[in-house]
């Protein structure tokens, strides 16, 4: 066995010829014995999980606590994709499993863990678990299902599922980090970050350059859903059809609203999103189409992320369901509350950084964005009339109750 | 000191922290309850419930006190912490010994309370509700008999207050839903109070 | 520095440390603390550790990061 085995070309998450494992050695050659360390801070790599943390600095950090509590880590492959719009994680492991498992395998080498977790829909696991049994990976890797809830990816809740209690988020004090899974520091890194790092393993310098993106439009009328490979920097406008679109949903549920026109010409970096007040997030384009009301399909969603608030802090538990009704009410047609856009704004003001989880925080983002790109709707709604002309959602919702 | 001095003694102290321990109880699931005392500040409630119990426990040394140094009744040092081997009505001064265990363990964690886990404190904190039946028991079975006055109805008034605030803080904790079930019954209550145009009330994390 | 923190899960909104020490902490329309930005004014550091000790869920903090 070779010690590195470079691709004669790029190849993209997605494109490998198919999931098993001879599929996979085939497209890939074996997984080289390599430190991740390294690699990982020269391709700077960063988390594709939503937070885009800087894959080396953690690393480093549960490295840093294994050493200090003389505990062996905890390794966990995040697939749970609590968020309702995205499809990349679920795709990852149905295409290209083997990559997740070889990141795994090399993180969990490296910090010398005994015990690694992937944590999917249950589902997906009965197929994780037959592609499984191909490896002999030296530390076996425990499949854990995860129930459908927003929050259920959040690392310090994955952690709480994986110790058999509820997944509901802890306070940061000790960061999973230092203490996790069985209180031990816990590494949790999403599954397209551990399938690039596989990538970089073998010598694939452009992996860490390019992310997964779902997206989600409407063609002539027709839905449109899917998952491409897409290099970090190209433009929204080369990703989506924009031309019978109003806005675009950057990054996911947790993300924010940015009017087509602006959202055309926005880059998919950091640079040129943070100015526009976007992020990558979890890796969702959606173009909502002219013919919808974006207040009420933001109203929809604020509804559904306020009843998965974990309901552990006040701030969120008081401040969620207030803003969601609010939004109710300004998404219908007429006129809405005197002081009802004030009250939104003051709740809205008493939620950031008030919470033991940021959900709280990305929710008052995304409102605060609907209001400002939607606010000719909303001067729609007071006179008596509404934009949106289909009844049909557009975003997706679950139904609840978990 | 003559016998009957150290008796009467005994049973004022004894009668008085009886009553100091149920405005303890009492004041205890207040703070529980997020209870006000109408024209005082949070901070008493919490405060007097702190003080309360520790004059409590102040009042029970000079009980224990008075009982062992009196030669009428067969009560030795070692039932101060050893229950049931007193020579005078050894079960009814067995509960006694037993509420005093309790209350030590409970003032002491309660001292340390910032060098405890939380959940030690709280479990330990949570055996008042066994100490104080077994006080009140103690008292109507150890000391003279009550009589048809004012002591027989202040020992009636206290069980009477002490199993009403436990009741009361019973009922906040089966009221309060898990984390889990928490916010879509915050949503609901909201969006009904705002269709019946009632002002939203304030949704308790616990 | 010295910093007061809140643990917003243990906290249920009790309101004692915002009688106790107003300079520091105030109660949004909930009910539950806001704390003042920034490092803790040195004169009121003893005053906020007796604060934090009359917490009753013990879900108000002193950290020090300095």
């Amino acid at each position: 066995m070779t010690a590195m085995t470079a691709p004669s070309r790029t190849r993209g998450l997605l494109d490998g010829p198919g999931p098993s494992f001879g599929e996979h050695l085939a497209a890939h050659g074996p997984l080289p014995v390599v430190d991740p360390h390294t690699l990982v801070e020269e391709a700077g790599l960063l988390g594709r999980g939503g937070a885009g943390f800087p894959t080396a600095a953690k690393l480093r950090s549960v490295a840093t606590a294994a050493a200090a509590s003389r505990r062996a880590p905890v390794v966990v492959a995040n697939g749970s994709e609590g968020e309702p719009a995205a499809a990349k994680d679920a795709t990852l492991l149905v295409l290209a499993p083997h990559l997740v498992f070889d990141g795994l395998a090399l993180v969990a080498g490296s910090l010398g863990a005994t015990t690694a977790y992937l944590a999917a829909d249950p589902a997906l696991l009965p197929a994780l678990s037959a592609h499984l049994a191909d490896r002999r990976d030296p530390v076996g890797v425990r499949l854990h299902p995860v129930a459908q809830a927003f929050l259920s990816g959040e690392e310090s809740a994955l952690c709480a599922a994986l110790d058999g209690r509820p997944a509901l988020p802890r306070t940061k004090f000790p960061p999973v980090r230092e203490r996790g899974v069985d209180g031990r520091p816990t590494l949790v890194l999403n599954v397209e970050t551990l399938a690039r790092l596989a990538l970089i393993a073998r010598g694939d310098d452009l992996a860490a350059a390019s992310m997964l993106v779902t997206r989600r439009m409407e063609i002539g009328g027709t839905p449109w859903v899917d998952v491409v490979d897409v290099p970090l920097g190209t433009r929204v406008g080369d990703v989506l059809r924009l031309d019978e679109a109003q806005a675009v949903l950057i990054g996911g549920y947790a993300g924010t609203w940015v009017e087509a026109g602006r959202a055309a010409h926005l880059r998919l970096d950091r640079e040129s999103l943070a100015p526009a007040g976007a992020a990558l997030g979890a890796g969702v384009l959606a173009a909502l189409p002219s013919d919808r009301c974006g207040l009420a399909e933001t109203a929809r969603v604020v509804g559904y992320l306020a009843g998965e608030s974990a309901g552990q802090c006040g701030p969120c538990l008081n401040g969620l369901p207030r803003i969601a009704a609010a939004l109710d009410l300004l998404a219908r047609p007429g006129p809405a509350p005197s002081g009802l856009l004030r009250d939104v704004q003051r709740w809205s003001g008493l939620l950031p950084g008030r919470g033991a989880c940021s959900h709280p925080d990305a929710t008052v983002r995304l409102v605060a964005s609907s209001l400002r790109v939607f606010s000719d709707e909303l001067a729609r709604h007071r006179a008596g009339r509404c934009h949106g002309r289909y009844g049909h959602p557009f975003l997706p919702v679950p139904r609840s109750p978990r | 000191m003559t016998g009957i001095v150290l008796w009467y003694l005994n049973r004022a102290t004894g009668i008085t922290s009886l009553v100091l321990m149920t405005l303890t109880v009492v004041l205890g699931t207040l703070v529980r309850r997020h209870g006000r005392i109408p024209g005082l500040p949070r901070f008493a409630v919490q405060g007097l419930h702190r003080n309360v119990g520790l004059l409590s426990a102040l009042l029970l040394i000079t009980h224990v006190g008075t009982a062992i140094v009196d030669s009428y009744v067969d009560i030795g040092v070692s039932s101060t912490f050893v229950p049931f081997v007193a020579g005078y009505r050894p079960f009814a001064v067995g509960l006694g010994t037993l509420a005093v265990d309790l209350l030590l363990l409970v003032l002491v964690t309660s001292l340390l309370r910032n060098h405890l886990p939380l959940r030690r404190w709280k479990a330990v904190h949570l055996t008042s509700y066994l100490l104080w039946p077994l006080a009140f028991v103690h008292g109507i079975t150890a000391g003279t008999d009550l009589g048809g006055g004012w002591l027989l109805w202040l020992v009636l008034g206290c069980a009477v207050a002490a199993t009403w605030a436990s009741l009361a803080a019973l009922a906040t904790r089966r009221n309060t839903p898990p984390p889990g079930e928490r916010a879509a019954a915050a949503l609901t209550a909201t969006s009904d109070a705002l269709a019946t145009g009632t002002p939203v009330g304030v949704f308790r994390n616990g | 520095m010295t910093r007061l923190t809140v643990d917003p899960i243990a906290c249920t909104g009790h309101g004692l440390c915002a009688e106790l020490l107003p300079e520091g902490i105030t109660l949004d329309e909930w009910g539950y603390p806001l704390l003042a930005r920034g490092e803790l004014p040195r004169n009121l550091v003893r005053t906020a550790r007796k604060v934090a000790a009359a917490c009753p869920t013990r879900a108000l903090r002193l950290r020090d990061d300095g």
